[in-house]
């Protein structure tokens, strides 16, 4: 709980520096994610209030930069490239299988809080394509039949 | 002096002032560049690309948003300039949903037009992926369509210039939709029902709640005594659904359309304003000598009243504890002249015509009745009257001049101007005057309290009183006076204030006047004429000197501020949630 509370005025503090600041919103609402992981609705009514700006809009740019995260991210955050090279090589079919394998859309978490899923731009990995990243874990040239065994895989550990 | 900046436009040489755009020189070369997304004051983000031109630049610009600069040449009809307005369209409708047959806008719709204008030949071409939105019906005032959404964002600019941001852009790419943060319903937000968006919306994306049905059926229900009355606002504005010019009041024809239409009753809701300003007058002499809370601010707009109740609650024990004018005639209806008539009031139902749509949501307020019946019944905008007198085929334009019937129909100059920003201050101060001084008003025109500036302050002297006032419209100016008090620069005894920027007459329940008027004519000035005209045109211009004002005193109510009139005609406020 005291953890619970010192985030919160750490974000005090962060709106109180940023408050007469021109375009405030970007940078505390990136701060605002560091501390909590995530910007959720409770987090952005504060900074709205704080900043005097409209829910509306702190809302809009929380949801137009991919960058910001609307739910606490899960455990594990498994992104599945949607790159070009990714992409012709049916990234969107391992995509398709996480998902349903998981119960969640991208940008979803699971109910357990173990996993988050994620479509991501190119990963620089374009020679391994289609590419999935699980946290640090890299895994290439994957086929959507591959991709039971590996979410099993972090259940169990 | 101004520094002059010459340009040649289409090869025509004009002079304009520096900071002017292209849009606005373009006129002075007599040519109208087609926009779009543009709303002076409101929009000017340059999203539509409808207003391209050619500068000789690498690419085209959006004139809307391009200042002149010296010698400029500027193209706005090349070859290149029309493909580029044309694929623009085509790519808004690619995400259209086209059903303009049944749309409330249609025929004033500004994408209809344009795609008209500049030839949109296949609305089709891109064919392909299309958002589909559930109707947010949630309001009682609003509608939201999203599948006719054009992403212009001129109501997110009219919603926060009202200081209320309820809506905005959300997302982006394909996904971008104009929404309540969440995807919440609008009936979930602080919103105030203004209907400002609706008013600036280009296309049929934003809309009233419509109960013309419901007033159709109470009106063929034999069973039903159905009575009406307009708000002064409308009279100054219906006339533009039938072909007058802006400007024009309609006022007798009104009253004979709405005779035809069926109502057993017409009565009028200016009848309310000259009694809301007994009530008000009264309650205000009560404040200033009794040491009540100051200043008092004014009631009858209930956009401001939602405004005030989510956004500064502080100030509630500030607002007048008058109803509006129509719920006052509502409560009169049900009571004075149902007595009178010899009707059961669980039998009358009052339909309001308004120049807004804060008042449906106003007339479902459970407190705003009397012996478990609401005051007001239903609630119709001036365009809904409109629509109505248009499906009864009812020939407007040709209409004699009719008079509103007697008990409730007599009305001051004082009550006409309620529907304009400062008139319901000049009418109050009329009455005031001579009932705290005892002395005849000789000038009853209060200009500093006219004009369509935001705020507007006054001095008047009252007998021995300076009486420090202050005037303003739209909400977003209420916050600035509202907060120019808490910091305590600025005092003052008596505020109007008018939810819409204007008052009524720019309500959101007004004829729609597209941004191609807009953008250049001041609708609210123009629509304020009529009011001001119909005012110097009575004979009777001081609501006191009403004589069914008189009449309503002597036989029913006692005196202003009574205990039945407090029952009747006065109402309490609570603090609202800015969330649910
Ligand atoms: S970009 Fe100029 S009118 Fe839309
Ligand atoms: S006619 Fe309905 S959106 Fe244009």
């Amino acid at each position: 709980m005291s953890n619970h509370n010192e985030k919160y005025e750490k974000l005090a503090e962060v709106i109180k520096a940023h408050k007469e600041q021109k375009g405030a919103l970007m940078p505390v609402l990136q701060e605002a994610q560091n501390i909590f992981g995530c910007v959720s609705e409770d987090v952005q009514k504060i900074i709205a209030e704080g900043l005097g700006v409209t829910l509306s809009e702190v809302y809009g740019v929380a949801t137009f930069y991919s960058q910001f995260s609307l739910q606490p991210k899960g455990q594990y955050v498994a992104g599945v490239c949607l790159g070009t090279a990714c992409y012709v090589k049916n990234s969107q079919k391992v995509l398709d299988k996480l998902c349903s394998e998981l119960g969640i859309q991208p940008g979803q978490t699971t109910a357990d809080g173990l996993f988050t899923v994620q479509a991501t731009r190119c990963l620089g990995a374009c020679g391994l394509a289609p590419v999935m990243m699980i946290n640090d874990d890299v895994y290439g040239r994957l086929t959507e039949a591959e991709v039971p065994a590996i979410i099993a895989k972090y259940k169990a550990s | 002096m101004e520094q002059m900046i010459p340009l040649t436009i289409d090869g025509v040489k004009v002079e304009v002032p520096a900071g002017t755009t292209v849009l606005e020189a373009a006129r002075k070369a007599n040519v109208n560049i087609p926009t779009l997304c543009y709303l002076k004051d409101i929009n000017e983000t340059g999203n539509c690309r409808l207003c391209v031109v050619d500068t000789g630049a690498r690419t085209l610009q959006a004139a809307c948003v391009l200042p002149v600069t010296p010698n400029m040449v500027v193209k706005t009809n090349t070859p290149a300039v029309r493909a580029a307005r044309k694929l623009n369209l085509e790519l808004i409708l690619s995400n259209h949903d086209k059903k303009c047959l049944s749309c409330p806008r249609s025929q004033n719709c500004e994408l209809q037009k344009l795609c008209l204008d500049l030839g949109v030949e296949n609305g089709d071409r891109f064919a392909g992926a299309q958002n589909e939105y559930p109707l947010d019906l949630s309001s009682t005032s609003i509608v939201r369509d999203n599948n006719k959404c054009i992403l212009c964002r001129r109501c997110v600019g009219a919603c926060k210039n009202q200081k209320v941001g309820v809506i905005g852009a959300m997302m982006r790419g394909f996904k971008t939709a104009i929404a309540s943060p969440w995807d919440k319903d609008l009936a979930s937000m602080a919103c105030i029902n203004c209907g400002q968006c609706i008013a600036v919306c280009p296309v049929g994306a934003l809309t009233e709640k419509d109960e013309t049905k419901e007033v159709w059926d109470v009106l063929a229900d034999p069973t039903k005594h159905v009575v009406v009355q307009p708000a002064p606002a409308v009279r100054a504005a219906l006339g533009e659904e039938f072909g007058f010019e802006m400007g024009t009041s309609v006022t007798g024809k009104m009253v004979s359309a709405m005779k035809r239409l069926g109502f057993d009753k017409v009565f009028d809701t200016d009848f309310a304003a000259d009694l809301t300003i007994m009530e008000e007058g009264y309650e205000l002499i009560d404040r200033v000598k009794n040491g009540g809370v100051l200043p008092m601010i004014t009631s009858c707009s209930p956009g401001w009243i939602k405004f005030c109740e989510h956004y500064y609650p502080e100030f509630i024990p500030n607002l007048s504890s008058c109803k509006s004018p129509h719920e006052m005639a509502g409560a009169m209806i049900k009571t004075y002249y149902a007595e009178k008539a010899g009707v059961d009031p669980k039998d009358i139902v009052v339909v309001s015509v308004m120049p807004c749509t804060a008042k449906k949501f106003e007339a479902k307020r459970p407190e705003l009745g009397h012996d478990g019946l609401a005051d007001v019944d239903m609630v119709i905008t001036t365009r809904e009257l409109a629509r109505m007198i248009k499906e009864a085929g009812i020939d407007f334009a040709n209409l004699p001049e009719e008079n509103f019937d007697k008990l409730m129909g007599e009305s001051t100059g004082a009550a006409v101007i309620f529907g304009v920003t400062g008139g319901v201050m000049e009418a109050a101060l009329r009455t005031a005057y001579e009932v705290l001084t005892g002395e005849e008003l000789k000038d009853v025109n209060f200009h500093a309290v006219r004009g369509m500036e935001g705020i507007k302050e006054a001095t008047v002297k009252v007998g021995d009183l300076d009486v420090n006032v202050a005037v303003c419209s739209s909400t977003g100016k209420a916050a600035e006076l509202l907060d120019s008090i808490k910091n305590g620069e600025k005092t003052y005894h008596f505020i109007e204030v008018m939810g819409c920027p204007g008052g009524c007459v720019n309500g959101g329940g007004q004829p729609i006047v597209t941004a191609q008027v807009r953008n250049w004519v001041d609708i609210r000035a123009e629509r304020a004429k009529a009011l001001y005209s119909e005012d110097e045109s009575k004979t009777l211009r001081k609501s006191h000197e009403n004589p069914e004002i008189k009449a309503i005193y002597a036989d029913f109510l006692g005196e202003p501020n009574s205990h039945k009139a407090h029952e009747l005609l006065h109402t309490t406020y609570a603090k609202r949630e800015l969330y649910k």
